[in-house]
């Protein structure tokens, strides 16, 4: 019995953990635990979720990618100011395309040329930031007419009573996770992330695999950029500054390893909510908003430790 | 690839520079950017142009120090650009307190702190570097503004920003600092029983525990190292500035990583030296230079800074093959 209890803690120690967080904050904050705020955190998590799911096929084969924070900021870029001048759905296709694009030339960098992800996308964060400025001229973009358009639909609208975001986040996890458990691509994801030479003689194209993750994160990328300048209904050159960094803190806290091979979407969206959830609730115990950042660096520390003395049996290396 | 005396003395001098020229491609790279700026520019080649440059590149090249350090030892380190940031608040903050040079103490004290922390982490833990000083990178940034408030600190008395003035011809003190730590840093890695295990852990960790190397007090103080050299950095911009800005320090890990793996030290380990380091961020310093010489808008800079790193990659990669063969 103690033993089960034993495992059981380390198995699920963070989300545990973090239930008490929740129940701690409730009995503090009464307007956490409401309807209205939880619908209000997911509605927050949902861009950076979205790009989350996308960036977990990457992270699942042992790769990275942090270029999505100034591909977001392009893409919205684009969406928002294409939005004027060719209308709304032609600049959708037009952003998914283009998240498609930056997402294979990545995935060829990576994937067939063999670079060194960490870097690629470092460069490619570079790259991207100096083409929005390039795009933009430095100026923020506006959507004309905002209130004569449907494309606030994906940013501002409801559905079924839950708001559309949160629908899309919700939609997109699904599929996602459907596509890893249940084709034959996702077994290939987990098969190039578990042992890259050994999928290679099983037959697996290891640099195809890896080089659609990367389209898979851009595109995912993309429809996090619709519903950013839907909801915002403009952008800024900095809009998406700094998001890779949380979107890979929630793959992280979610238990996902940044080795490959191990890990799921169900994971992500867990951890990417839990980080939306622990900054809704410190704000409403009234701390400053920085206090997060804090909160985010130990329960990253204490969440990965956990997973990885439980995986090796022993805490210490 | 080792050279044996047939190969020497069937002339193949011209195979031995151009193998040299390449393994060193990052001094090729500078005298080529050099070049074209100064015909492009007639103030790029002046004594006060190439001070400045020098000076501007000694805040990433201090960076660069320590983290060539953790890198040839296969590891990485996010949180200098926060660290710098907290030294600096601390280097200023604490100076209506305690004096100038105690505040200058306790904020190399924080840098050395939080690198032992990250080392520590690191080495107890076994989780990868990547993730603890990521963590780092959000937290400690967390720190900085909880200790400003959001707000900027000022210097209360501006004899403090006159302390790094001092120049040897158009050489600034600051970069005088970031040469003197380089060249120190090289003779630690070449000449000393650390610099050796530096290349021994990175190269192959398990064979170096084996050969009785204690890895994890290595990795500590690497990583210590990295933190201080940080702190150092931070407080040389305080000076230079006269203010500490919580957002100080931003996304300069990423610059500095850009500088150490242009100068072609690799990301897995094992290979590396201060003399690249030094390279790529001269080189660096020379890109954003000569292009503001030029006026050249920011996003010209962001986007062949991008370029520049993948083409070192590539060209870093057709080495290792022509190596292989």
């Amino acid at each position: 019995m103690e033993q089960r209890v034993g495992s059981v803690l380390r198995r699920h120690g963070l989300i545990i953990a973090f239930l008490v967080f929740l129940v701690g904050v409730a009995v503090n904050a009464s307007a956490f635990l409401t309807p209205g705020n939880i619908m209000d955190v997911l509605r927050q998590v949902s861009i950076t979720g979205l790009m989350a799911v996308g960036v977990t096929f990457v992270v699942l084969t042992g790769r990275l990618d942090l270029s999505v924070g100034s591909l977001l900021t392009l893409l919205t870029v684009i969406v928002v100011d294409q939005h004027n001048v060719v209308g709304p759905f032609p600049a959708i296709m037009m952003t998914l395309l283009a998240g498609a694009c930056i997402g294979a030339f990545n995935g060829v960098l990576v994937g067939f040329v063999g670079l060194n992800a960490l870097i690629v996308t470092l460069a490619m964060l570079s790259f991207l930031q100096g083409l929005v400025l390039f795009y933009s001229g430095g100026s923020n973009v506006n959507v004309e007419n905002a209130q004569a358009t449907w494309f606030a639909v994906f940013g501002r609208g409801t559905f079924l009573g839950l708001p559309v975001p949160v629908v899309i986040f919700l939609l997109g996890a699904l599929i996602a996770g459907l596509v890893l458990q249940f084709t034959s691509f996702g077994r290939k994801v987990y098969g190039v992330g578990g042992n890259e030479t050994a999928s290679i003689f099983s037959g697996i194209d290891a640099r195809w695999t890896v080089f659609w993750t990367y389209v898979i994160s851009g595109l995912a990328t993309g429809v996090a950029a619709i519903v950013m300048g839907s909801r915002v209904m403009g952008a800024q050159n900095t809009i998406g500054q700094g998001y890779e960094l949380t979107v890979l803190a929630g793959i992280i806290l979610g238990g996902t390893s940044l080795l490959g091979g191990s890990g799921s979407i169900w994971r992500t969206v867990i951890g990417i909510s839990m980080l939306g959830f622990i900054q809704n609730g410190l704000l409403l115990l009234g701390f400053p908003y920085y206090v997060q950042w804090l909160v985010t660096w130990v329960i990253i520390i204490i969440a990965v430790w956990i997973d990885l003395g439980a995986k090796r049996g022993r805490i210490f290396a | 690839m080792s050279l044996t005396s047939t190969d020497i003395r069937s002339g193949s001098h011209l195979r031995i520079g151009l193998s040299w020229l390449l393994r060193n491609h990052i001094w090729v790279f500078l005298a080529l950017t050099v070049a074209v700026f100064s015909l492009a520019s007639p103030y790029f080649l002046t004594a006060n142009n190439i001070g400045n440059i020098l000076t501007q590149g000694a805040f990433i090249g201090i960076l660069a120090i320590g983290m060539t350090m953790v890198m040839i030892d296969g590891e990485i380190d996010l949180s200098v650009g926060a660290t710098l940031a907290l030294a600096s608040a601390l280097a200023i903050g604490l100076q209506t307190h305690i004096g100038i040079w105690p505040a200058v103490f306790v904020g190399l004290l924080s840098g050395a702190a939080l690198g032992f922390l990250n080392g520590t982490l690191v080495a107890l833990s076994g989780m990868h570097s990547f993730i603890v000083t990521l963590g780092g990178l959000i937290g400690i940034r967390g720190l900085v503004f909880v200790y400003t408030g959001e707000n900027a600190l000022m210097v209360p008395d501006f004899s403090y920003t006159e302390i790094p003035e001092i120049y040897l011809g158009p050489i600034s003190m600051t970069a005088i600092i970031f040469f003197g730590l380089a060249f120190f840093f090289q003779w630690i890695l070449s000449s000393t029983r650390h610099g050796r295990e530096t290349y021994a852990v990175g190269d192959n960790i398990e064979a170096a525990h084996d050969a009785g190397i204690n890895v994890k007090r290595h990795k500590i103080i690497n990583f210590t190292l990295c933190g201080t050299l940080a702190a150092v950095c931070g407080i040389l911009l305080s000076m230079r500035l006269g203010t500490a800005e919580p957002n100080a320090g931003r996304i300069w890990e990423l610059w500095t990583i850009i500088a150490v793996v242009l100068g072609g030290t690799r990301l897995q380990g094992g290979f590396g030296s201060m003399w690249m380091t030094i390279g790529g961020v001269l080189t660096l310093a020379v890109l954003r230079n000569g292009l503001r010489l030029l006026n050249t808008p920011n996003y010209v800079e962001l986007m062949v800074m991008g370029a520049v790193l993948i083409l070192a990659l590539v060209l870093d990669k057709l080495l290792k093959r022509q190596e292989a063969t």
